[in-house]
């Protein structure tokens, strides 16, 4: 990959809604408290607002890339590529909805798996690519979160997998419905092997997603204000005809209701994920972290 | 009128009207009516028969909601016996959008779970049009693990336009309850065979789906989302929903074609609510079927075989 085709998917990760009218490239407005932050800034932050600790969506390597030691790593499943076996075809064909998302993101589906150290545990990590068709889960996700499980099992690590999707992909139809018995059939096995698996959800994780791997960590894990659920909000309303609670599906929504053990910022994901992992392998004390920014922006190896 | 004819029945609705009304005069008169009954009725199953054998998948997804069709609890009373119905998940409520139970299948204990939709308004509401909540997966759930415990075989059927979409159903967490379902069903040591017998929506249905054999009944639908979610998400209009089913292909045969399900039962001419006991029978036969393949495998070997389609689910089509 050259310089600038790298650069290309970090770049439109920022440059979509609302600031778009900010020029591309150099300023990114945060949604949230109106900033206009300095991209080079915002990217060494991790996508996370500097003023206001807004979390916006990162693409699914560069996550992965914050989150493991080094370039040492080993990519699964890359060679896995979509077909569209139905010949799906709604206002565009699904061939092309594939071509367009394969050419913007430069991922082959909307999963990326990752076997790497964190913190200097191995570890084997996922992340969606939103992006890619709303981050669904079709036929390829189904198969590279199974090929992510099957090395955990083999290399005897923990899994982790960053969840952001809109659910299961509709072009698949009935094909990607069937890939949330497959993704959770899996776990059961991981977990019959004995290894954790720990689910962190991202914005926005709903519907089929949620409704299968996402929701069976042995330790689940969201970041801040993403939105999570089952029913999208919009069909919620449309069923119940009522206003939906402030803060309705938001991490701290389901922190309160008892759906995920904690909300953990961006920044200080890969420290607590090391020692969580530790504590349950038995594993050495993880390393401290590799100078990156914290949310306290000072030392957090120790908390 | 005896059935309830949808849209595209109407030749057949006015045929079998001509055919009461003459029923009505009887036989009083010279002419010999009963004849003409009878070439009338012949005529009739004619016309069903070439209405039938060209139905598109938005016709086949209406007769999958059709009124009359049978649930799960009017199959329950026709193909087994010595039903004991158990209810709640001992936590909350007892869900009745899920019923199950056990009962016997030619003779042999079985567990039985199915969504329950309701015919009449009042009985709609109480069974909340078949969509559980996350209490109505969680009794499932326990009722799988204590067939599991007792070595019955499970048969669950499928009828639901999805889960239940409120809030209160996000608070208790959906999405685990139907996570849950499947991967504890992914390896509960015991048969499943799953049967959908009319709506088979989205994750609400697979939450009781997996399983050892999957069938579905001729003009049963199973898909990721119903045709007018679909087609107002990618068509921006749910006018478009018959487009979307074509689409999705969620009807039973091509599924089948698919490898995604194993079977497909045919139903009496005219669909499932033109014959309910008929439809029984054939169910019963296709349970008895599959249970006896099953259960001449060991546990062992029927768990791998249940992992490795799973695993692979998707890649064969």
């Amino acid at each position: 990959m050259s310089w600038f085709s790298k650069l290309i998917p970090s770049v439109r990760t920022t440059t979509n809604g609302s600031s778009k009218k900010v020029p591309e490239g150099v300023w990114t407005k945060c949604p949230q408290c109106d900033g206009v932050l300095y991209r080079p800034e915002l990217e060494r932050n991790q996508e996370v607002c500097p003023k206001c600790n807004h979390h916006f969506r990162i693409g699914a390597r560069d996550r992965l890339k914050a989150l493991l030691d080094g370039e040492k790593f080993v990519e699964i499943g890359a060679d896995i590529e979509p077909v569209d076996i139905l010949k799906f075809k709604d206002t565009k064909k699904y061939k092309d909805r594939l071509s367009t998302a394969q050419k913007n993101t430069g991922e082959k589906d909307a999963l990326v798996v990752l076997r790497g150290d964190m913190r200097g545990i191995p570890v084997v990590a996922c992340a969606f690519e939103y992006r890619f068709i709303g981050g669904s889960m079709g036929r390829v996700v189904g198969t590279k979160f199974v090929k992510a499980a099957q090395a955990a099992l083999e290399h005897r690590q923990p899994l982790i997998c960053f969840s952001a999707s809109g659910g299961a992909r509709m072009q698949e139809a009935l094909i990607s419905l069937f890939q949330m018995a497959k993704t959770s059939a899996v776990l059961n096995k991981l977990h019959r092997g004995g290894l954790p698996f720990i689910s962190v959800l991202t914005d926005p994780t709903m519907g089929g997603v949620s409704a299968s791997l996402a929701m069976l960590g042995d330790v689940i894990i969201a970041e801040p204000k993403a939105l999570i659920g089952f029913a999208g909000p919009r069909v919620i309303e449309q069923t119940v005809r009522q206003v939906l609670p402030e803060g309705f599906q938001r991490s701290e929504f389901l922190l309160e209701n008892g759906a995920i053990d904690m909300i953990i910022d961006r920044r200080d994901m890969a420290d607590k994920l090391a020692h969580l992992l530790a504590k349950l392998t038995r594993a050495p004390l993880p390393l401290s972290n590799k100078g990156v920014v914290s949310s306290q922006e000072q030392d957090s190896a120790g908390s | 009128m005896k059935h309830n004819f949808l849209d595209f029945e109407q030749p057949i609705a006015e045929l079998e009207a001509k055919i009461d009304e003459l029923r009505l005069v009887g036989n009083d008169g010279e002419i010999n009516i009963s004849d003409e009954i009878k070439r009338l009725e012949q005529k009739s199953r004619d016309l069903t028969k070439s209405i039938f054998a060209n139905l598109n998948p938005w016709k086949i997804t209406q007769l999958a909601r059709h009124p009359m069709r049978p649930f799960t609890l009017d199959y329950i009373q026709r193909i087994f016996t010595d039903f004991d119905e158990l209810k709640g998940d001992r936590h909350m409520m007892d869900d009745k959008a899920i019923v199950g139970g056990i009962a016997r299948l030619d003779g042999q204990p079985v567990m039985i779970i199915g969504h329950q939709k309701g015919r009449k308004t009042k009985e709609k509401v109480v069974r909340n049009f078949g969509m559980p909540q996350p209490e109505g997966y969680r009794k499932a759930l326990r009722m799988m693990q204590l067939a599991e415990r007792f070595k019955l075989p499970i048969i669950t059927f499928i009828d639901t336009p999805g889960a239940y979409p409120g809030i209160e159903a996000e608070e208790r967490n959906q999405s685990e309850a139907i996570a849950r379902n499947l991967y504890e069903m992914s390896n509960l040591r015991t048969p499943i065979i799953c049967l959908v017998i009319g709506e088979g929506g989205s994750g609400g249905a697979l939450a009781l789906g997996v399983g050892d054999k999957v069938m579905m009944l001729q003009y049963s639908i199973y898909s990721v989302i119903s045709p007018e979610g679909c087609a107002s998400i990618l068509w921006k209009s749910a006018e478009k929903a018959s487009e979307a089913a074509q689409a999705l292909g969620l009807y039973a045969q091509n599924l089948y074609k698919l490898k995604l399900i194993d079977q497909v039962i045919e139903e009496p001419l005219g669909g499932a609510h033109r014959d309910n006991d008929e439809m029984a029978s054939r169910i019963k036969q296709a349970l008895l079927d599959n249970l006896t393949q099953l259960q001449s495998m060991s546990l062992d070997e029927l768990l791998a075989a249940r992992e490795k389609r799973l695993l692979s689910y998707g890649d064969a089509a």
